[in-house]
C-alpha cells in the first residue's frame, strides 16, 4: 500500500478512526510523517489533533486542485473578517475567528463529518441570543405535530396547534 | 497580596475538592466538564493582538469581579503574566490550568474556586474555557455545574454562535456543545488480568477517546486512565454525558469484577504484590516518578482491597501531586537534578506514609 500523502513510498503508519461504527483509515509514509514535524511514526503523540486534521484538509485539497486542472486558476478562499485563507486553515487546523465557518462553509462538511460523524449542532442554544434559534425549532417542532394531528382528523387540536405556531410567527416577526 | 493568593492555589497538594471522596470513588478519582465558548466579535486568541486579548480579559474578568459568580461560590483571578514559571507548573500539574495557557496564552488569566473545583480560563485556545471538577463519579454533576456558568456567562457574553453548527470554537474537534467530559479511573486489576486493552478498544469504537494520565502518549503510568468524549458536534450534552456514564459505569463493573477474582484466584501474590510495593515507597531512598506512580497504584489498590488498612486515599490522592516535579521543586524551593528529585521523591513519600525515617 502506498502512502496517501506523497503516493510514492510505501505506507508505514495507519491510523484507523471508527467513530460510531463509521470507519475511516489512513496509511502515510514515514518521510510525510517527519515532514509534518511531528516526530517519527510509532512514537506516543508522534500525530497531535491538529497535523492529523491538517492532514484531512490537504487531502481535501489535493483532490479539488486535480479536478480544477483545466480551469482558471482559483481565487484563494478567504475569511473576510480576519484574513485566514483556507490554505492557511488546512495547515494549522484552527480557525481565525468564528466568520472562518461561514467563509469556510462548502469544505467544512465532509470534515466535520469526519471528525463527528454529523455537520449540524443538537445541543444546547444559548438563552440569551438564542431566543430566535429556540422559537424556529419550537415552530419546527409544532409543525410535525400538526402534521400527525391533521393525518390521524384531530382537527380541534390541530387548530390549537396552528394557533400556537402563529403566535410564535408572530413573535419572530417582532424581534 | 497576589502572591499570598497564588501561593494558597500552588502550596496544597491536594485541592479541597478532593478531600472528600465522591462516589465509587474506589475506580473513579474524578469527574471533569470542560465547556468551551468564544466572544462573537473578537478573533480567536490564536489571531488577537495583544491589544484584543485584554479586551477579551476584561470583559470576561468583569463576570467574577462583578459578584455575578458568587452563588457558585467564592472566587480568585489570577492573571498568567503575574505568576512564576513554577507557580503555573505547580497549577499545571494539579490539572488548575492547561499547559496550553501556561506557556502560549496572551493576555490569560485563570478564575479559580475557593476549593479549586471550578477552573475559569481565559484567552486559552478558545476564550473562555470553563472546567468543573467532581471527585468520584458525579460527571453528570459536573455539567450541570459547567452548564450554570455558562449561563452566568452568558448573560454578559456575545457568544459566537451558529444556529447550523452551535458554539464556535477555534478547533474544529470541539464545535458544537464545546463540551470535553472525562473521567479518571483507576483501573489495576483490568491491566493485571490482561483485559484492558480489548476494553478500551471497545471504549473507542463508541466514539470515547482513552488516555493514560501523567504518562507519555498512550502509555497509562500508575494505571490511571482518562476517558473521554471525541464527539462534540450532533450529539446533545445530555447524549455526550449519558454515553460516558454509562460506559464507565460498565467499566467500574470490569474493574470490580477483576479485583475480586484477583482475590479468589490469587490472593496471596496479589497481597505480596501490594505490600511489596508499599514496603518500598516506606523505605527506598531513590525514587523515579515512573516507579512511584508503579508503586503507588499497588497501594491504592490495596487500599481498595482493605489490604492496608491504615493508608487512606486520601494520602494517594495527595501523592499523585507531590510527586509531579514541579510540585518537588517547589515544596523543597530549590533548583534540582533529575537525580536529586528522586531523592526528594522518596523523602516526601516516606514522610508521608508515615514511616519512621531512615536517619542519615
Amino acid at each position: 500500500m502506498y502512502c496517501q500523502e506523497c503516493g510514492k513510498k510505501p505506507a508505514t503508519l495507519h491510523f484507523t478512526k471508527i467513530v460510531n461504527g463509521e470507519k475511516t483509515e489512513f496509511h502515510i509514509c514515514e518521510g510525510c510523517a517527519r515532514e509534518r514535524g511531528e516526530g517519527i511514526p510509532g512514537s506516543p503523540n508522534s500525530f497531535s489533533i491538529h497535523s492529523l486534521l491538517s492532514g484531512l484538509l490537504d487531502f481535501n485539497a489535493i483532490g479539488n486542485s486535480s479536478s480544477a486542472l483545466s480551469g482558471a486558476p482559483q481565487q484563494p478562499i478567504r475569511c473576510e473578517e480576519c484574513g485566514l485563507t483556507y490554505t492557511q486553515f488546512s495547515k494549522i487546523g484552527r480557525f481565525g475567528c468564528s466568520s472562518c465557518y461561514q467563509a469556510f462553509s462548502e469544505r467544512l462538511d465532509p470534515l466535520l463529518k469526519r471528525v463527528h460523524s454529523s455537520t449540524t449542532h443538537n445541543g444546547k442554544i444559548p438563552k440569551r441570543s438564542g431566543g430566535l434559534i429556540q422559537c424556529r425549532r419550537e415552530i419546527e417542532r409544532l409543525r410535525k405535530d400538526l402534521h400527525t394531528h391533521i393525518e390521524q382528523e384531530e382537527f380541534e387540536s390541530a387548530a390549537t396547534l396552528r394557533d400556537e405556531i402563529r403566535e410564535l410567527e408572530r413573535k419572530i416577526a417582532e424581534m | 497580596m497576589k502572591g499570598l493568593t497564588v501561593h494558597r492555589f500552588s502550596q496544597d497538594a491536594l485541592s479541597d475538592w478532593m478531600r472528600t471522596l465522591g462516589p465509587d470513588s474506589d475506580v473513579v478519582i474524578s469527574s471533569r466538564v470542560r465547556v468551551a465558548r468564544n466572544l462573537r466579535k473578537q478573533p480567536f486568541p490564536m489571531l488577537a493582538t495583544s491589544a484584543q486579548a485584554n479586551e477579551v480579559l476584561e470583559q470576561l474578568a468583569d463576570v467574577s469581579k462583578s459578584g455575578k459568580l458568587d452563588e457558585v461560590g467564592s472566587f480568585e483571578t489570577l492573571l498568567l503574566s503575574e505568576l512564576s514559571e513554577l507557580d503555573k507548573r505547580v497549577l499545571v500539574e494539579k490539572h488548575l490550568i492547561s499547559p496550553n495557557l501556561a506557556n502560549e496564552s496572551r493576555g490569560g488569566a485563570v478564575v479559580l474556586s475557593e476549593n479549586e473545583s471550578v477552573s475559569i480560563m481565559i484567552n486559552e485556545e478558545d476564550h473562555l474555557r470553563i472546567q468543573c471538577l467532581y471527585p468520584g463519579f458525579q460527571i453528570g454533576e459536573a455539567w450541570a455545574l459547567a452548564s450554570g456558568i455558562d449561563d452566568i456567562y452568558e448573560e454578559v457574553a456575545d457568544y459566537a454562535f451558529d444556529e447550523k453548527r452551535g458554539y464556535l470554537t477555534t478547533c474544529p474537534t470541539n464545535v458544537g456543545t464545546g463540551i470535553r467530559a472525562s473521567v479518571m479511573m483507576h483501573l489495576p486489576a483490568l491491566v493485571l488480568t490482561q483485559q484492558i486493552n480489548r476494553i478500551l478498544t471497545a471504549v473507542t469504537q463508541v466514539g470515547l477517546a482513552v488516555r493514560g494520565l501523567y504518562g507519555e502518549g498512550s502509555e497509562a503510568l500508575g494505571n490511571l486512565f482518562q476517558i473521554s468524549n471525541q464527539i462534540t458536534l450532533g450529539q446533545s450534552e445530555a447524549e455526550i454525558i449519558d454515553n460516558l456514564h454509562d460506559v464507565a459505569k460498565q467499566i467500574i463493573e470490569h474493574e470490580r469484577a477483576a479485583r475480586k477474582r484477583l482475590l479468589a484466584e490469587s490472593r496471596l501474590r496479589t497481597e505480596d504484590r501490594v505490600k511489596r510495593s508499599f514496603g518500598i515507597l516506606s523505605h527506598a531512598v531513590i525514587m523515579d516518578s515512573k516507579e512511584a506512580a508503579q508503586r503507588l497504584s499497588d497501594v491504592r489498590l490495596g487500599v481498595d482491597l482493605e489490604l492496608l488498612p491504615d493508608v487512606t486515599p486520601q494520602v494517594l490522592n495527595e501523592l499523585l501531586v507531590m510527586t509531579q516535579p514541579g510540585y518537588l521543586q517547589q515544596t523543597f524551593n530549590e533548583k534540582m537534578s533529575t537525580e536529586q528529585r528522586d531523592v526528594r521523591r522518596a523523602e516526601l513519600i516516606r514522610e508521608k506514609l508515615k514511616v519512621a525515617q531512615i536517619q542519615d
